[in-house]
């Protein structure tokens, strides 16, 4: 039998269906690898072995009794911006360090009553803000693919112990990027639904416009899995959408033949290191081959990608960062002078450098005298770029890319300069501007690290995403390679 | 430099934020760094365009006017610095 840490989820189910082993026997081997590896990576802020170990139990007394839902006593990891009941919950932050739970997110609740065994929670760029983890008040966490280097972020932890083998799938965020890009810098699968396709109740908000929870996984079909349990309408937050949910793992099957993909000339323009350029034309010839069609589109509004999303973020940032005010929860500064003093103490001490920039530049955007020039102007611009979208998928499918320029830098290369780190989600913040699906599955290697291909599809495709990769996983193996140390 | 010390102190207040001395002046410049990039968005043809209100273009959903949540007080103030018979504590306000 394979070593149960290198199956995918969809196998480790079969497995307990089978009775080849038991979810408290699976989960103590995984927590064991934790135990080995989870330091050197630094994935984890809280590993929560006896809340597992004791969930495992009661899965595997449920399948012995003849139940158990679809993903009963399989594990997986929480990006520690989901709010856990009674577990530590700090969003990577120092203003959070204490704070404990009084709820769960909808994304916990629902995984937990379809029997999934939580190991802990991720490590994350404070607050989600962030493409490196580096900024997280706990450390940076390490590409397993080399040590030296950044796993990407904002759910970097996340991406981190699924690609380590540590875990099968892992809950992450993507406000601009935080799913597929560090899921494309650690050979994982990333997936970003639609927006209002998963519950933002319980999960701490960034710009609560462009946030969607999603999912980091080893294949596309374990992506369907998890996202078939995830999605739905969920009346405790006000921007969840009442759509159907489609059967995610029924769309897998079915030929490429016909798919329309486009293919936007921009995205292999001069900013695209030409080796990973070359491996996600491969890809591309792969789906070609499979019966897909390849389209020119043209995106004209491509470049005001990035700076639109430094307005419209950061000032949706500031607002939500308001209620941290060091009175109801969170880090309080010692010994106020006055009112005033506790605020600024507070949450000059509590934030980070990069969390109080963005809180800065979106007090700015916002401002009185800048707002029209700024946010105004970015919510316009915003709309260009998504009519963009809706013109070409008037003509294809899903558009195909790179996920990231380049493949995982060294941790530090891109801590000095704001600008550089921003422009690491060049491909990836489209698909947020325009609340689209998308997601990044693994499709070639340059000098030892990882290239993800990118994949976005008009609102509600999670489906034919989820297909395309599923397809393009029977085809190819880039999914199954391992960093050798965690074989 | 797109932004002045007094702008960015100015900027610093309005978002109640205490910057340490050597955090201030990197702020000014890496904001100023910020400003200077997304200033490209002016060059965007936007006359006739809307503003986004939504990616989905979907109304603000209203929920009728009814008591659904329980009060968990206790449980909620378990995370509060400073707290005392239910209330919380700050600094006083009046003399």
């Amino acid at each position: 039998m394979m070593d149960l840490h290198s199956q995918s989820l969809t196998e480790l189910k079969a497995g307990l269906d089978r009775g080849d082993f038991s979810s408290v026997g699976l989960t103590q081997a995984l927590l064991d690898r934790i135990d080995r590896h989870g330091a050197d990576l630094n994935a984890f802020i809280t590993v929560m072995g006896d809340a597992a170990l004791a969930a495992a139990k009661r899965a595997d007394e449920t399948r012995a009794a003849g139940g158990g839902d679809v993903l009963n006593g399989l594990p997986i990891v929480h990006k520690d911006i989901f709010c856990t009941r009674d577990v530590l919950t700090t969003c990577g932050s120092r203003m959070l360090e204490n704070f404990i739970s009084p709820y769960d997110a909808t994304v916990v609740e629902r995984l937990a009553a379809a029997g999934a065994v939580v190991l802990g929670k991720s490590n994350m760029d404070e607050f989600a803000m962030g493409s490196s983890n580096e900024t997280s008040y706990f450390g940076p966490v390490k590409n397993p693919w080399n040590l030296e280097c950044s796993p990407g972020g904002s759910s970097g932890g996340s991406a981190a112990a699924v690609a380590a083998r540590l875990v099968p799938a892992a809950t992450g965020t993507d406000t601009g990027g935080s799913i597929r890009q560090p899921a494309a810098l650690t050979n994982t699968v990333g997936l970003k639904p639609t927006y209002g396709r998963v519950s933002r109740y319980g999960m701490i908000a960034f710009a609560s416009s462009l946030d969607q929870a999603g999912v980091i996984t080893r294949s596309a079909e374990d992506a369907a899995l998890l996202l078939g349990v995830m999605a739905g309408f969920d009346e405790r937050d006000s921007t969840s959408v009442d759509h159907p949910v489609p059967d995610y793992l029924a769309g897998l099957s079915g030929s490429l033949k016909g798919l329309r993909v486009g293919i936007v000339r921009q995205h292999f323009d001069s900013g695209l290191d030409d080796a990973t350029g070359k491996a996600v034309r491969e890809a591309l010839a792969v789906l070609e081959a499979q019966g897909a069609t390849l389209t020119e589109v043209d995106l004209p509004n491509l470049d005001y990608c990035v700076p639109t999303y430094y307005v419209v973020a950061p000032a949706e940032c500031s607002s939500n960062m308001s209620r941290f005010d060091g009175v109801r929860f969170g880090h309080r500064a010692a010994d106020p002078e006055d009112l005033l003093d506790l605020y600024c103490r507070s949450r000059g001490e509590g934030f980070g450098e990069e969390v109080k920039r963005r809180i800065m530049t979106g007090t700015y955007v916002l401002s009185a005298g800048y707002y029209d020039a700024y946010y105004l102007k970015a919510q316009k611009v915003r709309q260009l770029i998504s009519d963009d979208f809706n013109k070409a998928f008037a003509s294809v499918d899903v558009i195909a890319g790179p996920t990231t320029p380049t493949p995982a830098f060294k941790l530090g290369d891109k801590t000095d300069d704001p600008i550089t780190m921003y422009l690491n989600d060049i491909y990836t913040i489209g698909a947020n501007l325009a609340g689209l699906p998308a997601m990044s599955a693994p499709c070639g290697m340059v000098d030892g690290l990882p290239v993800g291909l990118h994949l976005v599809g008009p609102h509600w495709a999670e489906e034919s995403l989820l297909r395309t990769a599923y397809q393009y996983q029977a085809q190819t193996d880039w999914h199954l390679a391992c960093p050798e140390a965690y074989r | 430099m797109s932004l002045d010390k007094d702008q960015v102190q100015h900027i610093a207040m309005l978002a109640r934020l205490q910057l340490a001395d050597d955090e201030f002046a990197q702020t000014v410049e890496k904001l100023s760094r910020i400003v200077d990039f997304v200033d490209q968005l002016s060059a965007a043809p936007t006359a006739e365009v809307v503003p986004m209100a939504h990616p989905l273009n979907q109304a603000q959903r209203l929920r009728p006017d009814k008591v659904t949540e329980t009060n968990d007080r206790d449980a909620v103030q378990k995370n509060a610095p400073s707290v005392s018979d239910g209330l919380y504590l700050v600094p006083k306000v009046l003399e």
